[in-house]
């Protein structure tokens, strides 16, 4: 097997300045295909900077980010745009188009995708819609008019709508209470296992860690100080993960997640 | 090629059995789609399927499928297990339409007519309501001379008035060149050179200074005010201000109201120069004229009391486009829509009032500062 289907996310290297700061030095992760890799850190670590260098959002200012195998920027104009297809992004905000409702927000991946068959779109985005359980009748609310734990699902539906292989979720839970979170982490579990998706997600809620993540990732002073899964990094000995992972807070909220996976 | 090419779809078709192969998914589907369908709907309704040779299947190609079974589950299928839970999904969606919009009548016409009378109203209820919360903070601020706004207000008056000048020179220049060489064709033509003057002082000074100075201003600082009270409103600050018993009026609409009334009339002043003096080249260059006539005619041929009525123009314009533009900002939901909507809602506004209030003065000062009556 080549090692683009083993590793859709690849860093190489990868350091990131902000004016005379150094926010990630000589970063190399690894996600490998099929698993839900969880990118945590203290705030102001670069997770979400990490996300975006991902996706092309922003340049690193050395190394590369290497997506299927090739870097983001590799090939004609239709090659880029065909691998930018090939994943989902669930902004924290949901980053609906706020001129469109509900239903134009999911369908217009597919129109822009040449998909020009309005039967099979109002099919497929009833399907997605129906995957993150909203059914038809918020098709025509406007995003004005939504919930902030509707939002996420519809946002979550539009990234499902190329059927991406690889799907980035920034902050997953934040803003839902947690009631509404648990039930979105379900929902993406759900997703996860039902279509195979390989999820990165950023999160600093460790209830959502927990129960979702199979890998961890953990950023501390511009490095990836860990990496593998969730029990292996807790016997990790490091102050940062002695306070973030074995506190009492921290403990009881990991049982929490433990107990919903 | 791509390092990680994917076994494409195919479909093999024998009149009853119809066999397909390789990746089902709308990344290969899609480039050629009205194949695909072509081929689909080629197939014989009864044939029998055998979906064991599929390598991956996303919902596009179920879903694809599943419109060519007649959304049921051909009599003949073989369905390898992990493909089951897709089409399961499917099946369990049942037959759903995306609700459609009802159709507009003749009754929707007159209520959307309705709700526009009704809104307007609003405007005009809401617009009152800002003038009057204005006066009474104005009151409150007579008796706590402490409690003026006056830093706010210095900033607002550098940011429209002193910003604004290198724009309105530039215009207010050109304009005086335009009109200056336009007149000065038809003028030449009757001999009657002189009256270039009359022509430029009253037009620029009485008419076109403050009129172009607000359209100016209502499109720069106008549009900015809305934009930053409605982000306010967007991101909270504003009802942050308020949960610390700060006045949103005090704080936010006083300072821009009195900073574009202060800088308008001087904003007013400059631009008119400005275009008096674009006017004088251009007369100078095109007639002859020295500028030590042209200026010595301009204080005969202008009476003070156009000066006068200009500069109170601006005045009024300032206040007018100020008030406008706080209404709407004000009025702001917190979406980006509503923010986008009403800063160009309030740029129109604040034109159109400038324009129908110019009106208004041209009539009420007809008798006033016109010589050759």
């Amino acid at each position: 097997m080549s090692s683009a289907t083993t590793f859709p996310v690849e860093l190489r290297g990868l350091s990131t300045r902000f004016g005379d700061t150094w926010v990630h030095r000589q970063i190399d992760l690894a996600v490998p295909a099929g698993e839900v890799v969880a990118l945590v850190g203290g705030s102001g670590s670069g997770k979400t900077t990490l996300l975006r260098q991902m996706v092309g959002l922003l340049q690193p200012a050395e190394g590369e980010v290497r997506l299927f195998g090739e870097p983001l920027s590799a090939g004609s104009r239709d090659a880029q745009l065909a691998r930018r297809r090939r994943f989902g992004m669930l902004f924290q905000q949901g980053a609906l188009f706020s001129a469109l409702n509900v239903f134009a927000n999911v369908a217009f991946p597919l129109r822009e995708a040449g998909i020009d068959d309005d039967e099979l779109v109002n099919h497929l985005v009833l399907l997605k819609l129906a995957m993150v359980e909203l059914g038809p009748e918020v098709a025509l609310r406007m995003p004005a008019e939504l919930s902030g734990g509707m939002v996420k699902r519809v946002a979550l539906a539009r990234a499902l709508a190329l059927e991406p292989e690889l799907l980035l979720l920034d902050e997953p839970t934040a803003g839902l209470d947690p009631d509404r979170s648990a039930g979105f982490v379900r929902l993406i579990r759900a997703l996860h296992r039902a279509l195979g998706l390989t999820v990165v997600l950023v999160t600093h809620d460790l209830d959502t860690l927990a129960a979702l993540a199979t890998r961890v990732a953990v950023l501390s002073d511009g490095r990836i100080l860990a990496n593998g899964p969730l029990d292996e990094i807790m016997t990790v000995q490091d102050p940062f993960i002695e306070r973030f992972f074995h506190s009492q807070r921290s403990q009881a909220a990991l049982a929490r997640g433990r107990a919903e996976a | 090629m791509a390092p990680d090419a994917r076994p494409q779809p195919a479909i093999r078709s024998d009149g009853a059995a119809v066999a397909l192969s390789g990746d089902w998914t709308l990344r290969l589907l899609s480039p050629q789609l009205a194949d695909f369908r072509k081929q689909l709907d080629e197939t014989p309704d009864s044939a029998g399927w055998d979906l064991t040779g599929v390598t991956r299947l996303d919902s596009f190609g179920a879903l694809l499928l599943w419109r060519r079974w007649g959304r049921r589950r051909p009599a003949q299928l073989v369905l390898p297990v992990e493909l089951e839970g897709i089409f399961g999904r499917i099946d369990a969606l049942g037959e759903v339409s995306v609700p459609v919009e009802p159709p507009y009548r003749f009754l929707d016409a007159t209520a959307h007519l309705g709700r526009m009378l009704i809104g307007f109203g609003h405007h005009l209820l809401n617009f009152v309501a800002l003038v009057g919360q204005l006066c009474l903070d104005l009151f409150y601020l007579i008796r706590r001379r402490g409690q003026w706004p006056l830093r706010e207000m210095s900033a607002n008056f550098y940011k429209v008035g002193v910003k604004a000048m290198p724009v309105t020179a530039l215009v207010g220049f050109l304009i005086g060149v335009v009109m200056s060489y336009l007149s000065a064709l038809q003028l030449r033509a009757f001999g009657a050179d002189v009256f270039i003057v009359n022509i430029l002082g009253l037009g620029i000074i009485r008419e076109l200074g403050p009129v172009l100075v607000s359209v100016l201003v209502a499109g720069r600082s106008g549009s900015a005010m809305t934009a930053q009270l409605g982000v306010m409103r967007v991101t909270e600050e504003v009802d942050a201000l308020t949960t610390m018993g700060i006045s949103r009026y005090v704080r936010l609409v006083l300072p821009k109201v009195v900073a574009l009334a202060l800088a308008m009339p001087l904003l007013t002043l400059w631009g008119s120069a400005v275009a008096v003096f674009g006017g004088m080249v251009s007369a100078n260059l095109q007639l002859d004229m020295s500028y030590e006539f042209f200026l010595n005619t301009l204080p005969r041929a202008v009476p003070m009391a156009n000066l006068v009525i200009g500069l109170g123009k601006g005045v009024v314009f300032g206040l007018l486009i100020a008030l406008v533009a706080c209404h709407f900002g004000l009025r702001v939901k917190p979406n980006t829509e509503s923010l986008s909507v009403n800063t160009t809602a309030s740029v129109v506004t604040s034109i159109t009032v400038v324009i129908l209030v110019d009106a208004v003065f041209a009539i009420a000062t007809r008798n006033i500062g016109l010589p050759f009556r």
